[in-house]
């Protein structure tokens, strides 16, 4: 009796101390902060970044991913802003979807807040259909919409004027369609982009626009075709299909993966950063980790990188106003 | 046969001495995390993923690990169920209607072994089902468009009424207050802010993991301040050893359970909530005969067991087969799969076998393993209660807030989990069952998204959700359910009087 007492308390102490275990951070280790749940694509630049920052020699310390999520990353940047701002052993991970969101007017303020560091890879933005479609070329889907827009139903994995929705009708804004007419395609949001391919697999919707990255597998099994990556180069593992530069169309819908830092970091500190994330972008490890992903590694840092989140949000910002998700 | 070599092969791997040692940790952190309140599978998995970074394990023995702790948790979750009727998780929500009365019947270890073996032969089944079925289950739950789901919930939430066999305007009411909840944070149509008053930690609504916790733990808590001490009931603990003729009584219950938890858990998204639920009304549809449901009957505990165990199993196959996570907690370990660089989908059988395998023969071993440790280690588990309550429930109520804490990373989270506490405080003063609660917050969103986007697809035609023969089979199902329920309480209305005479 005694000792099942003693050994039902060690149990519980150790399940306590497990739990503990969860929430303590060693000293001086880099904190990469994951503004999703684990699982996302956020979730895999902190842990992959973080993983071979370390692997690589380029860190000497640790770093630990830390999910906080919640308004598409919103709460991480009021959280960021308002008591990490000058944090130097922070990092927190970022993409597209994020500066559409701060166009939009979904996070506690504008691109200013932050010091954005570097992005370091891009998914691909692409537009595909089930391998048996009567739909064959891109020009078959957009003539399809000149047509009659309400007839095609396309999914995606973000809501209506999210990065899926807003990269679909820039393309087809770039095709000459009117937008009267590219508001009536019917959006179907889903929570990501394999549920999208898979409904489309069975019948719900005719075209699914999402990242390459987490539906690569259903091309290369031939359950899906590629109608046209939103890219000015090819992607590596699908270099047949065909992208919006080599038909002609001068739009891009990359979603590019990549961090930011408090507003108040020091520059010696932000160039630190910058100048250790080139380093690991220059790896082949990394080259490796990002095209399994299905990853186009690409580099932009620094001031340059700055300029161009700017530049993006305004885009993004003046797309949205036309289309109207926000007025 | 491929399958059998392959599976062969899986052995293999699966029986390396690392491999080994990590499916047996796995077994015993998974059982005691998901015996702990709040502590399911989903924070189970999520708290261990670190650890299997920082011991390097290359993918498959970081698979096997995890599926052994999601294993493991999914027995675990049964335990504080019965001993404390609060559920270890999400799933064992039902295992409390008729685990709890058990317990308070001096049959607490009864109940504990009826779940246990009633868990293997979920589990047993889920794993069979992996093993043959795969790519052939997956293919069929390709055929569920949104009106199908939306068809599917509604189902689940028709068959509550059934469940919790309280005053059924309650129980709807109750529904309504979950689903209301469940409106709460981005619209997923448009991404506009619904009543988060400004709040960006409301944009993603309220965590349903933090919801239940605050339901169960913290209320049951607040219940226990009224109660003075020394009144404080205490479950006696009866024999340990299961007898045989306890499980052929709930063994009917066991393999029907097993059966339909196995397929609300293929469904991509259902999970093994919706496993236990299901099988719960199956069977009390099936074998209510005398009314025992819901006042200890120990088939009340093998069906929801057997069928959340089924249902957890079979979440890994659209998980592992297209990718796409059957339940919470697979959707954890498949980031985990995805920052190890394998790509779960159709591919992933025939390009990396090893780690399918490897996997599937795990699960058989940690089965194995899981009903070991928790058929003589029973008693172990219900000495828990030799701790006195007001030295139990403030252990309860820390490990909740540190639960919460590690996966809302906020304090945030820990006001959403005390006012979720207090408002299950309040329902219960009034009677209302908090289950139909939990299940509005938990489905009401995944409800409202499938409704949306069949909507969407017919241009916001609703006759797109009786278009096709699944989703009017489901409202066939849902009706006939329904009309049986009525028949059955006006048959007792009509005999309650008799009674009274």
């Amino acid at each position: 009796m005694t000792i099942a007492r003693l050994a039902s308390i060690a149990l519980v102490g150790a399940a306590a101390a497990m739990g503990g275990l969860a929430i303590a951070t060693p000293a001086h280790a880099t904190d990469c902060i994951a503004p999703s749940d684990p699982g996302g694509g956020w979730d895999f630049t902190c842990r992959t970044v973080g993983r071979l920052l370390t692997e690589t020699g380029i860190i000497d310390s640790p770093v630990q991913t830390t999910n906080v999520s919640g308004g598409t990353g919103a709460v991480a940047y009021a959280r960021v802003a308002s008591s990490r701002a000058s944090d130097e052993d922070l990092l927190v991970a970022t993409s597209s979807v994020a500066i559409t969101q701060i166009a939009q007017g979904k996070y506690p303020g504008g691109t200013d807040m932050m010091r954005w560091l570097a992005m370091l890879g891009a998914d691909v933005g692409v537009i595909v259909v089930p391998a048996d479609s009567d739909l064959k070329t891109l020009d078959d889907f957009l003539d399809a919409i000149r047509e009659n827009p309400s007839s095609m139903t396309v999914g995606g994995s973000s809501a209506a004027g999210g990065w899926d929705h807003l990269r679909l009708l820039m393309l087809t804004e770039e095709a000459g369609i009117e937008p009267d007419a590219y508001k009536g395609i019917r959006w179907v949001n889903f929570n990501s982009g394999s549920p999208a391919v898979t409904q489309m697999l069975g019948g719900q919707v005719r075209a699914v626009v999402t990242d390459i990255g987490e539906i690569g597998g259903f091309v290369q099994s031939g359950d899906i075709r590629i109608l046209v990556a939103m890219s000015d180069e090819p992607i590596p593992a699908f270099s047949d299909a065909p992208t919006t530069a080599s038909l002609g169309y001068e739009m891009t819908g990359y979603n590019w993966r990549g961090f930011y830092v408090g507003g108040d970091v020091s520059d010696e500190a932000y160039e630190k950063w910058v100048a250790d994330l080139k380093a690991l972008y220059d790896t082949p490890e990394w080259k490796e980790a990002a095209e399994a992903n299905g990853l186009i590694p690409i580099w932009r840092g620094g001031e340059e990188f700055n300029a161009y989140v700017d530049e993006q949000a305004e885009q993004t910002e003046a797309i949205s106003r036309e289309i109207g998700v926000i007025k | 046969m491929d399958t059998l070599a392959y599976l062969a092969q899986g052995f293999s791997v699966a029986m390396s001495p690392t491999n080994l040692a990590l499916a047996l940790f796995g077994c015993v952190a998974g059982t005691m995390i998901g015996s702990l309140p709040g502590l399911g599978p989903v924070n189970g998995v999520a708290i261990l993923i670190p650890l299997a970074f920082s011991l390097r394990l290359d993918p498959t023995s970081a698979l096997i690990l995890l599926s052994a702790v999601y294993y493991g948790a999914m027995y675990g979750g049964r335990i504080s169920s019965v001993i404390l009727n609060i559920p270890g998780d999400e799933p064992a929500i039902m295992t409390t209607l008729d685990g709890y009365p058990m317990a308070l019947k001096g049959k607490a270890a009864e109940a504990l072994a009826v779940s246990g073996v009633a868990s293997f032969i979920g589990s047993t089944v889920a794993t069979l089902g992996l093993t043959l079925f795969a790519p052939l289950l997956a293919q069929a739950a390709i055929y569920f468009g949104p009106a199908d789901y939306f068809a599917l919930y509604v189902l689940a939430f028709a068959t509550i009424g059934g469940v919790s066999g309280m005053n059924p305007l309650k129980t709807l009411l109750a529904a309504c207050i979950g689903l209301m909840l469940a409106t709460v944070g981005l619209d997923p149509g448009t991404g506009t802010a619904r009543y988060t008053g400004g709040m960006f930690e409301l944009y993603d609504g309220f965590d349903p993991i933090v919801a239940i916790v605050g339901l169960f733990a913290i209320s049951e808590m607040l219940m226990l301040m009224e109660t003075r001490m020394g009144e404080v009931t205490i479950p006696k603990v009866g024999r340990v050893v299961p007898r045989m003729k306890d499980i052929l009584f709930s063994l009917g219950a066991m393999i029907r359970g097993s059966c339909v938890g196995f397929i609300a858990g293929i469904l991509p998204g259902a999970g093994a909530s919706l496993g236990a639920v299901m099988s719960y009304s199956v069977e009390k549809r099936v074998s209510d005969k005398n009314k025992t449901f819901g006042t200890g009957d120990p088939r009340g505990v093998a069906a929801p067991e057997a069928g959340n165990n089924a249902a957890s199993g079979a979440a890994l196959i659209p998980m592992l087969t297209l990718g796409v996570p059957g339940s919470g907690t697979t959707a954890v370990m498949l980031a985990m799969l995805i920052s190890f660089n394998v790509q779960p989908g159709p591919l992933l059988f025939d390009n990396q076998p090893e780690i399918v395998w490897g996997l599937i023969a795990s699960l058989y071993i940690a089965n194995v393993v899981l009903l070991i440790l928790n058929i003589p280690m029973i008693g172990l588990f219900t000495r828990i209660l030799m701790l006195p309550q007001w030295a139990l429930m403030p252990f309860v109520l820390m490990v909740s807030f540190l639960g919460i804490f590690a996966i809302s990373n906020s304090t945030f989270g820990l006001l959403v989990m005390i006012a979720f506490g207090v408002l299950g405080y309040i329902l219960r003063k009034m009677e209302f069952s908090l289950i139909p609660v939990v299940l509005g917050v938990l489905l009401g969103g995944d409800m409202e998204d499938n409704l949306r986007r069949a909507l969407s697809i017919s241009g916001g035609d609703p006759m797109i959700l009786v278009q096709s023969w699944i989703s009017v089979a489901l409202f066939a199902l849902t009706a006939i359910l329904l009309v049986v329920a009525f028949v059955f309480s006006d048959r007792s209305h009509r005999k309650a009087p008799d009674i009274m005479e």
